[in-house]
């Protein structure tokens, strides 16, 4: 495989990196939903059972203006969709029965699925279950940091954290460049998302990205 | 309350569209056909998450300085910069063109 070798310490030190990233969008989140209304209790729950910022930060954002439920529902729904062909590109990793590959897959998230991810559709199962227990230990204590008052940690967007998840997704996906196929795969999937991101409500467009899959349909003998 | 039927169904979407894979297909292997497909799933998803987190917006395109992130760490990498650097260089580009426009 001609994706660049990374060592088990540069791994974790971009573990790390991502979960003080992770930690600061937690408190914020906890801040803005205690904002919104949403008291304490609910916040916490909803970042230990959904675990999923930007489908948080959405459906506690409606709630906030306008206190609509069903809106509230679809905007976090839609944007959590993604982890449907997201599993499945990891469905191998997980083995046992199922009460414990449905535990385990809480552990995916756009993150810790990026980091273990090798190139040519495998990935690394012990980085996903590390990388996802520390960033969801992070998010976790993050949004109780943040319902009890974590506007100490200041504007995560002032220390300029919404650009590092960007460029954690661009230095994964280079490496991953390797033929002809993936390259158009992957210009054709940022293509489709470009597009509808101004017609589609959040989410909507890395859904259908993935349709860009089926250049994978060619036939190889 | 109305914060806690968006809890409940929330959470429970998202652990079931998390779990669809690992539970539904577990260890058993793709017909050939749709092996190609799910291969291509990570360049093309990361692609899509570099698109929607550098100028998605509220229903249109937010040129801001996460431009600016993305590109200097588009530097890094083209300078072979570990990633971990990669990351800081991106929330430091971001931070201070932020700060300045």
């Amino acid at each position: 495989m001609s994706s660049k070798q990374v060592s088990y310490g540069e791994e974790m030190r971009t573990v790390w990196a991502i979960a003080v990233t992770v930690l600061f969008f937690g408190a914020s989140f906890g801040l803005l939903a205690r904002a919104a209304g949403l008291g304490v209790l609910a916040p916490l729950v909803m970042s230990a059972t959904t675990f999923a910022g930007s489908a948080q930060f959405a459906a506690a954002s409606i709630l906030g203006t306008s206190g609509a439920v069903a809106a509230a529902i679809a905007a976090a729904v839609l944007l959590n969709v993604r982890y449907v062909p997201i599993s499945i590109s990891v469905a191998s990793l997980f083995r046992g029965p199922r009460l414990r590959r449905l535990a385990e897959s809480q552990l995916i998230v756009d993150e810790s699925w990026a980091l273990s991810s090798r190139g040519g559709g495998r990935f690394d199962r012990g980085l996903l279950i590390r990388a996802g227990l520390i960033l969801y230990a992070c998010w976790v204590g993050g949004t109780a940091v943040g319902v009890v008052g974590g506007s100490a940690l200041g504007n995560p967007k002032d220390l300029g954290l919404d650009g590092a998840f960007p460029a954690l997704f661009l230095a994964l996906l280079v490496p991953q460049l390797v033929d002809a196929r993936r390259r158009a795969a992957a210009f054709l999937g940022g293509a489709i998302a470009l597009v509808l991101i101004p017609f589609t409500p959040p989410g909507v467009p890395i859904v259908a990205a993935s349709a860009a899959c089926l250049l994978g349909l060619r036939a190889r003998s | 309350m109305t914060v806690w039927p968006v809890v409940l169904v929330v959470g429970v979407a998202t652990v079931a569209f998390k779990s669809a894979g690992p539970v539904l297909l577990g260890r058993r292997s793709l017909p050939p056909a749709l092996a190609g497909v799910v291969g291509l799933l990570g360049p093309v998803l990361l692609a899509a998450l570099v698109v929607t987190q550098t100028v998605g917006g509220d229903n249109r395109l937010v040129l801001d300085a996460r431009l600016a992130g993305v590109g200097a760490a588009a530097i890094a990498i083209a300078m072979r910069a570990p990633l971990p650097a990669v990351v800081v260089v991106a929330a430091a580009a971001t931070a201070l063109v932020r700060l300045i426009v």
